[in-house]
């Protein structure tokens, strides 16, 4: 058996975990469960448990990152070792490190980083139990936490990603559908103007194939931004 | 001295609008950033929000506020960004032979220059006026356009905080415990018989005896709890 072997969906359309081809999975958002923290937020979705940490406009060290004119975002996205069934080793990885990247430049779009020059605004991405597309729950995490931290913001960012299992495109990809999928479409969309903050892909899509792939995850992330939005009005998302 | 007025945060408490708008037509809706708030035509832009085609954007999480053609936004949180002539209480960091450098609770860490110290020092004698750990009550003189900022204690009533307490409250909560022109600090001193200096930053010095500094601490939590109640949802 190789990849796109495994029956992931039946004849009627449901999924192995009981969804729908664009159905999401549950989503709970809690606020302020750092307190030491100036905003922060957790974020569970399906079985991936993240909590998002905000800290500073603060003065940025080491000075070589500081930009005159506007702020640098110190995004650190970091898998706990307890959080997969393989133990994973401590520290920055290749992984960590592009995702961390990734997060930053898709926040950079958003936050008004020009209010705040010469400083560093210090994103802490933790992912306690990961399934599958942590790196959307961390930007969408992040993105809640930096709003309840009062960043100034131009619009939220939130984060899913559609993919295809055996030959249909479904919507929020859980671990086996990532795994043994034939590919993975992971965007970051800014809700209030429907523009794109994030995308990558992974495995082959066709164009027909990639507008439905886009298609779910618009609709998907209008979703979640209702969750975001009560859960910043209210503390919490459900109540 | 107990009481005394001994120096004021004069540009907190005689604003007019310090405990918020008190027109009538205030409305108010909690909002997310993004949000769209309307059209920007004929509305003049406050606090937390941008025009972006022609649109109102908010651009903080907090309470909306309508007060006349205004529109702004109370943040649920915010940090305390620096602007001259602000009243901050300050813990002396660091120093160096001239000068000492002043967490006011900014993004960034304010100078004091030795002359604009409260007294002569010797070249190198910096930490024998203020050492490293203490609080003073000073005043921002200047304020760069990349955020650094310098502090004076050059003014009356501005001095190193030897006695009380140093308290913290959100800066956005500052005009709640104001009040209008001052009315709320006004009866909040007289009932605690306590000196409290507000500092625009969001730190207070309180002096006074133990049950009055307890009184003024339970009046900043409380404060703190309605705030949060309120962004809550709990009273609109």
């Amino acid at each position: 058996m190789g990849y796109g072997d495994v029956q992931m969906i039946d004849a009627n359309g449901i999924r192995n975990d009981g969804r729908k081809a664009g159905d999401v999975r549950p989503i709970s958002i809690e606020l302020g469960v750092v307190p030491v923290a100036d905003g922060s937020c957790r974020m569970k979705w399906g079985a991936n448990d993240v909590i998002a940490a905000i800290y500073g406009p603060m003065e940025a060290h080491p000075r070589k990152i500081q930009r005159q004119d506007r702020a640098v975002l110190d995004v650190r996205y970091n898998m706990a070792p307890f959080s997969t069934s393989d133990r994973i080793r401590p520290g920055f990885n290749r992984r960590s490190r592009e995702i961390s990247k990734v997060t930053a430049e898709a926040l950079e779009s958003v936050v008004m980083l020009e209010l705040y020059p010469r400083s560093k605004i210090r994103v802490e991405i933790e992912i306690i139990c990961a399934e599958a597309g942590t790196r959307c729950v961390g930007l969408t995490a992040a993105s809640v936490a930096l709003a309840h931290a009062g960043i100034p913001m131009t619009d939220l960012v939130v984060s899913v990603a559609s993919g295809k299992i055996n030959d249909v495109v479904v919507c929020d990809l859980n671990k086996a559908e990532d795994n043994y999928g034939e590919a993975d479409l992971p965007m970051g969309v800014l809700p209030n103007s429907g523009e794109l903050a994030f995308l990558q892909m992974d495995g082959d899509l066709s164009p027909e194939e990639f507008q439905e792939a886009w298609d779910y995850n618009m609709n998907a992330a209008m979703v979640i931004h209702g969750y975001c939005v009560e859960a910043l009005k209210t503390g919490r998302y459900p109540q | 001295m107990k009481g005394g007025l001994v120096a004021r945060a004069d540009n907190m408490t005689e604003k007019k609008n310090a405990a918020g708008p008190q027109d009538n037509q205030r409305d108010t809706q909690l909002v997310a950033p993004g949000e769209d708030l309307g059209e920007s035509k004929g509305h003049e832009l406050g606090h937390g929000v941008i025009a972006i085609d022609g649109r109102i954007r908010a651009t903080k999480n907090g309470r909306m506020n309508v007060n006349g053609n205004t529109i702004s936004i109370e943040p649920r949180r915010t940090a305390y960004v620096p602007r001259p002539g602000d009243l901050v209480i300050g813990y002396v960091e660091g120093c160096t032979n001239n000068i000492w450098f002043v967490d006011i609770g900014a993004p960034f860490n304010a100078i004091l220059p030795m002359s604009l110290g409260p007294s002569k020092a010797d070249f190198g004698g910096t930490r024998s006026v203020i050492d490293i750990g203490e609080a003073i009550l000073c005043r921002v003189q200047e304020v760069e356009e990349t955020h650094s900022s310098v502090v004076t204690m050059k003014g009356m009533g501005l001095r190193k905080i030897r006695s009380g307490a140093v308290e913290n409250i959100d800066p956005h909560l500052l005009g709640r415990l104001i009040g209008k022109q001052g009315k709320a600090l006004r009866q909040l001193k007289e009932e605690s018989e306590c000196r409290v200096i507000v500092g625009d930053n969001g730190r207070l010095w309180i002096d006074g005896d133990f049950n009055g500094t307890l009184e003024v601490r339970n009046r900043l939590r409380s404060l703190t709890a309605e705030a949060k109640a309120v962004t809550l949802g709990g009273v609109a």
